[in-house]
């Protein structure tokens, strides 16, 4: 990796933030956070598509009144979308915003 | 019901006008003054580069979130998508859940870390630790692609709309009202820049969502406020009218690999969209960035409830062959659904509407391609970087006029497509040429100029390559009930690509050509890659705010 490097990074606090231990706990916590979160979804998503396609006559069963198998998976996709919407916000909030924040501030804030 | 339905046909094969044309002018026009009005105002002082890209990035994320959400409730979104619902039933209403589903990736994986990284355009951020000079032409060139794919739908929307309101015949008359509709909007790009473009996206999210809620809110009370009710009439219509069931699947797809083409290149496409990611610089942090897409998930995903319910509606009280042989074909079901509910006036009001959007889509995609024009390729490539942010702001508004005239031509000769289907393909090309090296930069350490062009130039190619030799360009059958072909040409067949859509061979080769590009190149910036991914983490020499 570093050996590409073209020209000397020792001294550069970017890269000295980069490798620090706080900054990988950080960006370990992002990870671990929005990347399972992100299988998921488009997991959920493609078995939706694929039953779409390949499923046909059970996703076109009425399951009450005229309300089919498709119509209710494809509204709850709507519902996941919204929850996954909103616990990705109040984590980003409550948990990674405060974690980000102490470190730009040790980097010397926004500027 | 039948009363509705019997009167339906009467006046659409006639191809004459469908309510007052003075009424549906008057109430655009009266849009137009105040957007013109409210665009004035704010852009006093446009001068520096950041307020004319950015708007100053000074909005807030609740006014960002709804001007996304103006910004992605285009033509395609509303005509489109109640039309394919009234037409082809749940398979229309396929496309919604991609389209909302999609911004899942935005929110998780590049709205904050692409606020924090970039400045103005897209190419900011792919080339921020690669080669400038070759990236940026890259991001510019499938950044024009992409929009221009984009810009033909609106367009073609509001020639078919025009068609359907003001029962012009002659080809001249679309024309001229096309020319008008790139003038306006062109007087709110120069004029109001961001900052402008983003208060006429609000305004028109806000009667768009208002004027569907309305006429979804008229549809439900017609059916008892019972969703089972309204698809139980919508389908015994369809199928008295020798249509199918509108509930099962696979009217529209017939092959199941065109639909999971299609369905990947919904779902990854709208992280790429370079219009979209644009927005993101308008406000001040990447908290306000996540709370823009909050906004835009919600707005967006109850106003796709809304095009359910008026598809079902259309289905029903307006009528498959009806909205088949309109002017305008399938794109004005939900018109003419407004005239079935409410008349001339509510015609009016929806038209308005439909025409207000297409106005500010086409207003967002044309500031997002002459900032990529002059940001990427004037200043970095003719100027190496030396051109001042008022040079900049010039050259982008000179852009900016060539773009409109583009839009305009090109929507003279967009006349008449189904516009679904031409969004559909500028999100396959924003999937396969943007997404993967969006990702790339932000996540993989290795990632390099090569990897970068490989990926941007093989994603764009190859998808405008199979889209070129598609079935939506030549050789589909000739549709019985319009007398057409619904590919783009007529009388000619060369196509070989069995799929409509190409999203499920161009976004794995996006990919695969990234990995393979970056992995046979040795460059690696340490000193940049540092820079940037504490910068996208935490915020740390990120824009800020433009102060007054």
């Amino acid at each position: 990796m570093s050996k590409e490097a073209p020209e000397r990074v020792d001294d550069d606090p970017n890269v000295a933030m980069q490798n620090s231990a706080e900054f990988n706990e950080l960006r370990t916590k992002f990870r671990k956070f929005v990347f399972p979160l992100t299988a998921l979804f488009l997991a959920w998503y493609f078995l939706y598509v694929l039953l779409s396609v390949f499923a046909k006559e059970f996703m076109g069963t009425r399951l009450f009144g005229n309300i089919t198998w498709g119509l209710t998976l494809g509204l709850l996709q709507f519902v996941t979308t919204f929850a996954i919407t909103m616990y990705y916000a109040r984590w980003a909030d409550r948990v990674f915003d405060p974690a980000a924040e102490a470190l730009a501030q040790k980097m010397g804030g926004h500027q | 019901m039948s009363t509705l339905l019997a009167s339906a046909p009467s006046f659409a094969p006639t191809a004459t006008t469908v309510g007052n044309p003075a009424i549906n002018i008057t109430i655009f026009a009266l849009f137009v003054v105040v957007t013109l009005a409210i665009v004035i105002r704010v852009s006093r002082n446009n001068r520096s580069a950041a307020e004319y890209y950015a708007g100053g990035r000074a909005f807030t994320g609740r006014q960002n979130g709804i001007a996304i959400a103006g910004d992605y409730l285009s033509a395609a979104s509303f005509l489109g998508i109640a039309g394919a619902i009234a037409i082809n039933g749940y398979d229309g209403f396929l496309y919604s859940i991609g389209f909302l589903v999609a911004w899942l990736v935005a929110l998780l994986l590049v709205a904050e870390l692409l606020r924090n990284v970039g400045k103005y355009t897209m190419a900011d951020v792919l080339s921020f630790r690669l080669r400038q000079r070759p990236v940026r032409i890259a991001a510019a060139i499938s950044t024009l692609a992409v929009s221009f794919f984009y810009l033909l739908a609106q367009m073609a929307g509001a020639g078919g709309l025009v068609a359907l309101l003001l029962g012009i015949e002659g080809q001249w008359g679309q024309r001229l009202v096309i020319v008008v509709v790139g003038l306006i909007m062109l007087v709110y790009v120069i004029y109001g820049g961001m900052k402008g473009t983003t208060w006429v996206q609000i305004i028109k999210a806000v009667l768009l969502i208002i004027g569907a809620g309305i006429m979804t809110l008229w549809v439900l009370s017609m059916f008892g406020f019972s969703l089972s009710n309204l698809l139980g009439e919508a389908t015994q219509a369809s199928q008295d009218a020798g249509g199918k069931d509108l509930l099962q699947p696979g009217l529209q797809y017939k092959n199941p690999i065109d639909f999971i083409s299609l369905s990947m290149a919904l779902v990854l496409g709208t992280a790429g969209l370079p219009h979209v990611l644009m927005r993101f610089y308008t406000v001040p942090t990447s908290r306000e960035a996540r709370r823009s897409v909050v906004w835009a998930i919600w707005l967006i995903g109850i106003f796709y409830l809304f095009t359910l319910v008026l598809g079902f509606g259309a289905a029903d009280l307006v009528g498959s062959s009806a909205i088949k042989k309109a002017p305008g074909g399938v794109n004005s079901a939900a018109p003419l659904l407004a005239f079935e509910l409410g008349g001339e006036i509510l015609l009016g009001i929806i038209s308005a509407v439909a025409f207000a959007t297409i106005l500010a889509v086409v207003a967002g995609l044309t500031i997002t391609a002459s900032a990529s024009l002059s940001h990427d390729i004037y200043n970095t490539v003719v100027k190496k970087g030396t051109a001042t942010p008022e040079e900049e702001v010039k050259v982008a508004r000179i852009s900016a006029l060539v773009l409109g005239a583009v839009a305009i031509i090109g929507g003279i000769f967009a006349l008449g497509q189904n516009i679904a289907f031409l969004v559909a393909l500028a999100f396959a090309v924003a999937a396969s040429a943007n997404l993967p090296t969006i990702l790339y930069s932000l996540f993989w350490k290795r990632f390099n100029t090569r990897g970068a062009l490989w990926s941007i130039y093989g994603g764009l190619i190859s998808a405008i390559t199979l889209i070129i030799f598609s079935p939506v360009v030549s050789g589909k059958a000739v549709d019985p009930v319009t007398g057409k072909s619904p590919s783009m040409l007529q009388g000619v067949d060369f196509h070989w690509f069995p799929l409509d859509n190409p999203g499920i061979i161009s976004i794995p080769l996006g990919f695969i050509l990234g990995y393979i590009g970056t992995v046979t190149s040795k460059e690696y910036n340490a000193a940049k890659y540092a820079e940037m991914e504490v910068r996208s983490l935490t915020g740390h020499g990120a824009e800020t705010a433009s102060t007054h």
